[in-house]
């Protein structure tokens, strides 16, 4: 798998591997790169099978002049939860935002169930996205509300037949799911509790929809060491007891290897060759620990190496 | 990467330079356009929620309470301070040919048509128009926009779309307010401290403010109201990183909220100048 993961990707629908819901996948895939679909146990059957949660081809992203992400494709399954994993300003970040639509592709397609996110309308955006959980890098709770309400905003925006009173008790629930107390922190505002409480609220609203697919952006950057392991566990809770998949974009280490049962490695496109996969590994966690690429490695453990000089191939 | 690019356009001949600074002005002039478009589309945007869904109406009261209720005393200050000055510099050039007791006249039609409006948008693009722009931009900065979308609120609907209402609405409502309180304020100074009959100041003044001439300025105020708006959440929602994004957003936002200000009271004094002699059948140029 290594070895396959190393050489540059464009993207075939017979090298995704892993059959059990990929046909309808491989089907759109097939018909967006034009290319002649055939399926050995005929196109009806193939059709009936589950497109993956979440399906990314040949995704490019450009700022201005400045290209972030290079013909990625990804395919996230059920129940997976994939580590994003890479260096500052390798666009990891943009990868999870373009997953949900907040940052539109200059190139590329991005399907949840198999729905094309920039094909959607504003009404079917809405109800796609209520799928989802986001949690961000600083909480990103709303200053003017209390803990409850922040929490209770998803529930109150897309559920509307709730009564005040399920309201008040789902939240409390939420609130001591992520190991909160609701009534100390029920009526506090944002800006009154410490970060690593805010990021557990944060936890709670992204939980409340009972998404089907979490996004965590670097969600134990700037906590201590016991916050960042109560994080850890957070997510972990997600993928066992929630059976949420999930995609975590972290450049910690710790955390990757602890919650992802795959991980993914970016690298930035301007210290790449033009003709190089932007994907430097793309596996198991004890994989990566044998993987032999030294961009990698250098990764992996940590070390500063060449890099102790800043160096960018010029284009 | 600027300083490469620049190296590569500014040659060393004579034409590759001014070849090169034509391209600056084209992309300044590219760039306001751009602008402007930006401006348009997230305009029509907000345009399009409030007619197809309307705001909500929690969202709704906090927002006309911070922009109506919180603006009150700074409006009625402006209000009353411009018809004094009014009064103060009225006075001495009417004295000089013998019409003091008109001053009402000038103070009140100046006040009613042009400078109550426009003074009073201008205040509350400071006091509104920022806070707006602040508020945004500081929400975009720690995500809270993204947050909004992520969890599939439409943040144009839930955030902008009650400001734009709320200005709409109330910058008239304000504007009358310092309306008011600019006619008491000149009154006060014409009439108690400079000795203008009373009875007289009011005759005159009558006379001259028509009721189209109330119309005309509230008229235009609707307009300011609108433009404080957009351009304040423009400016906020596009704001750039950091504290110092906040601040530019901020900046930007009562500049181009002041200018935007100026530029269409000449344009609605033009349109409603031909109204107004449409209505009463004069002619263009003639004095009404």
């Amino acid at each position: 798998m290594d070895a396959k993961n190393n050489e540059p990707r464009p993207y075939r629908f017979q090298n995704l591997g892993e059959r059990e819901d990929s046909l309808a996948f491989e089907a759109r895939a097939a018909e967006i790169e034009g290319t002649v679909f055939v399926d050995e146990n005929g196109a009806k059957k193939a059709l009936r099978r589950r497109p993956p949660l979440l399906a990314i081809l040949n995704l490019d992203v450009e700022f201005n002049d400045l290209q972030v992400l290079r013909d990625i494709t990804l395919k996230i399954r059920r129940g997976e939860t994939v580590a994003i994993i890479g260096e500052s300003g390798c666009g990891k970040t943009v990868l999870l935002k373009s997953m949900i639509g907040l940052i539109s592709p200059s190139s590329g397609r991005v399907l949840f169930k198999g729905k094309d996110l920039s094909e959607l309308s504003d009404k079917e955006l809405t109800e796609t996205r209520s799928h989802y959980g986001f949690v961000f890098q600083m909480a990103a709770l709303f200053d003017s509300m209390t803990v409850a309400e922040n929490v209770a905003f998803p529930l109150k925006q897309h559920r509307k037949h709730m009564k005040r009173s399920e309201i008040v008790e789902r939240v409390d629930r939420l609130l001591e799911e992520v190991g909160l107390d609701p009534a100390v922190v029920r009526d506090k505002t944002p800006s009154e509790i410490s970060g690593g409480m805010r990021k557990r609220v944060g936890f709670a609203r992204a939980f409340a929809m009972e998404p089907e697919l979490m996004l965590y952006d670097e969600p134990t950057t700037g906590l201590d060491p016991i916050m960042s392991d109560v994080v850890n566990q957070l997510m972990i809770g997600a993928r066992d007891r929630r059976k949420v998949s999930g995609v975590l974009v972290t450049h910690d280490m710790r955390s990757a290897l602890q919650v992802a049962n795959r991980i993914v490695m970016l690298y930035p496109t301007s210290r790449l060759e033009p003709d190089e996969s932007q994907i430097l590994f793309d596996g198991s966690p004890s994989e990566i620990e044998r993987c032999e690429d030294p961009r990698v490695v250098q990764f992996i453990r940590g070390e500063a190496g060449d890099r102790i000089k800043e160096t960018v191939l010029l284009k | 990467m600027g300083t490469s690019k620049n190296l590569r356009i500014e040659g060393t001949t004579r034409w590759e330079r001014f070849a090169s600074k034509v391209g600056k002005i084209g992309g300044f002039f590219s760039q306001r356009v751009n602008y402007a478009g930006n401006v348009a589309v997230f305009s029509l945007s907000t345009i399009f929620w409030l007619l197809a869904k309307g705001p909500r109406r929690d969202s709704l009261t906090s927002c006309f309470y911070n922009i109506g209720a919180m603006s009150v005393p700074v409006i009625l200050l402006t209000g009353s301070f411009i018809g004094m000055v009014l009064a103060v510099q009225a006075y001495p050039q009417f004295k000089a040919v013998g019409l003091e007791t008109h001053i009402g006249a000038a103070i009140n039609l100046s006040l009613v048509k042009e400078l109550g409006p426009v003074l009073a948008a201008t205040m509350l693009a400071g006091r509104v128009g920022s806070s707006i722009a602040a508020e945004l931009g500081t929400m975009r900065v720690t995500e809270q926009i993204d947050a909004l979308s992520s969890m599939g609120v439409n943040p144009i609907h839930y955030l902008v779309v009650p400001r734009f209402l709320s200005c709409l609405i109330l910058v008239p409502g304000l504007t009358l307010f310092a309306d008011l309180m600019g006619i008491v304020g000149g009154a006060y100074f014409g009439i108690f401290l400079l000795n203008v009959d009373w009875s007289y100041y009011w005759e005159w003044s009558r006379g001259a403010v028509s009721l189209f001439d109330i119309f005309a300025g509230m008229f235009k105020t609707i307009f300011f109201g609108a433009s404080i708006a957009l351009i304040c959440c423009h400016q906020g929602f596009r704001c750039g990183a950091g504290a110092e994004g906040v601040g530019k957003a901020a900046t930007n936002s009562f500049v181009l909220s002041f200018v935007s200000i100026l530029f269409l009271d000449l344009l609605l004094d033009v349109f409603l100048d031909h109204a107004q002699m449409w209505l009463t059948g004069a002619k263009p140029g003639s004095v009404v």
